[in-house]
């Protein structure tokens, strides 16, 4: 349960606004949710809302335990629907981007 | 799961799903594609002609970011001769449009395009953030005021460019918000003008050679408007506009106005996307029915009878672009429309020469036809707190039967059909300039005018001079 991947995240399209006004983070995240099973995505979304988020509005992120519609999840630089949406897994060093649409200029 | 190969080029990686066709392209295809697409748009719309003069309504953000960066793009591959400018409005939000505006400058650098900044400071006199330092926060106000002056500001902008050809970054899911909001509010007669990848202001008479509006000086004194504006990116996704962005690297701002929680939109905007995520074509299809129900409109914009489809003209009195959000304006907020019908009462109030008419004022506590009380200063506060009020129907409201009036001056007294413009929408094109900004508008005086009117009125220091519009 120790183990953990290390991922870069980054957040763009005003989302940044939510982590701290940054947009990468270097984390690293338990390899294997608290069932046993392998992290994936679903389980990073839920992870940076208990760890990362500094915003008290997590609605902007997530609703309904799931990325808010009109943010695009962007996994090794691919729409996550191409790779499994929040059932991909988790590798070591994935660069995981969430970008809003949702702000306008 | 082995990944996926682009379908275009068969090697690369695909990265892309396409919203409107499930197609799984790489990002070099991706870009190639959409470059294509709006090139497309553009050429089957005949939105140019060679060597035209355009400005891009520039906000900074990434739809008209993207479209800075396409147009430039395709202008120098396929030879259009475009004299492409970047135009930007600056509403005067400290903390909002002051950040937004150094990416716009960052965007000017970046593609050798020529900047051109006019604030609604220089045009009315007013930033916004002293529009609402005067009239309040809370209230639904500021976003009419910002829209109004909006409205004007790109033309009048435009113009002091000698540019009759303004573009704007819309995208789909703008339009498709739009028609929505439209539906929902029941005002069907603006569905074309949201819908239309053109849109243009008739000529005032007696104009149309561009050459007065040259050499006036000062923006705000442009004698007339004559602009045309077009959405080049009206059938794009939001998605790829935003993905296009980020494979191409491109800089952009993403901000949210200070001033403005626009609920309405908002829910609008996020029944949109929870669509998407269920099924992306449904944007494009609403766009569509947005269209095809324009069609089936009688009298109104795009509908029949009103000329050619393709370029609906924005009537310029009632033209009622506004509120913000994401879409700098092309569409009506709440507010917006409640001040057009407001604005609209008053106009009918005159056409039947009732406008110096005498009101029993415990019976207007409705608000119904507001009377111009020959301009007093009673008139600025209506507009204002009007704005609150009912929300009228201007194509069925009774005559008079909660509002006394009792005429006692008809000036300008139409004797044939008095009877008849009450119970028809006033006639669209009546098409004058206003007497004191020189704006296209169907009344005596334009909006922006009654607002300045109103505002400058209540500021105690300066008294009624400032701003080159207000007069």
């Amino acid at each position: 349960m120790s183990s953990t991947i290390p991922l870069a995240v980054e957040f763009t399209g005003g989302l940044e606004l939510l982590f701290s006004n940054q947009r990468k983070h270097q984390i690293s995240v338990p390899s294997s949710d608290s069932k046993g099973a392998p992290s994936n995505v679903g389980y990073l979304v839920k992870w940076l809302c208990e760890n990362l988020i500094k915003d008290p509005r997590k609605e902007m992120f997530v609703l309904d335990h799931s990325v808010r519609p009109g943010i695009l999840v962007l996994i090794n630089d691919a729409d996550w629907e191409l790779e499994g949406e929040d059932k991909y897994e988790l590798q070591a060093n994935d660069e995981i981007v969430f970008v809003s649409t949702l702000h306008g200029g | 799961m082995p990944p996926h190969l682009c379908q275009l080029c068969h090697t690369s990686r695909a990265q892309i799903l396409r919203p409107k066709n499930h197609a799984r392209l790489c990002a070099p295809c991706f870009i190639s594609t959409f470059e294509i697409e709006i090139a497309s748009t553009i050429t089957t719309s005949h939105l140019f002609h060679p060597g035209e003069r355009i400005a891009i309504g520039a906000s900074g953000g990434k739809d008209s970011t993207v479209l800075a960066s396409v147009l430039q793009t395709l202008n120098e591959r396929h030879g259009w001769g475009l004299d492409l400018v970047l135009l930007s409005i600056d509403e005067g939000i400290t903390g909002y449009r002051d950040h937004s505006l150094e990416a716009v400058k960052r965007n000017s650098a970046e593609l050798g395009l020529p900047l051109s900044i006019v604030s609604y400071e220089e045009l009315y006199g007013w930033s916004m953030d002293q529009v609402v330092a005067q009239v309040g926060r809370g209230g639904k106000g500021n976003c009419t005021y910002c829209g109004v002056f909006r409205r004007q500001a790109l033309d009048r902008g435009a113009a002091g460019l000698g540019v009759r050809h303004v573009v704007t970054g819309h995208n789909a899911d703008d339009v498709a918000e739009t028609v929505v909001m439209n539906l929902l509010r029941g005002d069907l007669p603006r569905l074309g003008r949201g819908t239309s990848v053109v849109t243009s202001m008739p000529s005032a008479v007696g104009m149309g050679t561009g050459k007065e509006w040259e050499g006036k000086g000062r923006v705000g004194e442009v004698a007339c408007t004559s602009v045309k504006r077009s959405k080049p990116l009206m059938w794009a996704y939001e998605k790829e506009i935003v993905l296009y962005a980020h494979h191409k690297k491109l800089d952009y701002f993403s901000t949210e106005c200070i001033y403005s929680p626009e609920a309405f939109r908002g829910s609008a905007r996020t029944l949109i996307k929870n669509l998407e995520r269920i099924r992306p074509e449904s944007i494009m299809d609403v766009v569509r029915s947005g269209i095809d129900m324009a069609k089936l409109v009688p009298n109104a914009e795009g509908g029949p009878g009103s000329g050619k489809p393709e370029a609906v003209q924005r009537d310029a009195g009632e033209d009622a672009e506004g509120g913000c959000g994401g879409s700098n304006g092309e569409d009506a907020g709440g507010e917006m429309a409640q001040m057009e019908r407001k604005l609209q009462q008053d106009e009918q109030a005159e056409e039947d020469g009732t406008e110096t008419e005498i009101k029993i004022p415990t019976k207007a506590v409705n608000g119904q036809r507001h009377d111009r009380d020959t301009q007093t200063s009673a008139t600025a506060a209506a507009l204002t707190s009007n704005v609150n009020g009912q929300d009228h129907d201007r194509h069925t409201h009774p005559p008079s039967n909660t509002t006394t009036t009792v005429p006692i001056r008809t000036k300008q007294e139409k004797k044939s059909n008095r009877k008849a413009t009450r119970d028809t929408p006033p006639p669209k094109q009546r098409l004058g300039q206003c007497e004191r900004c020189g704006y296209l508008s169907s009344q005596a005086v334009c909006k922006a005018c009654m607002l300045l009117e109103g505002l400058n009125k209540a500021r105690p220091r300066t008294g009624i001079e400032v701003g080159g519009a207000g007069g």
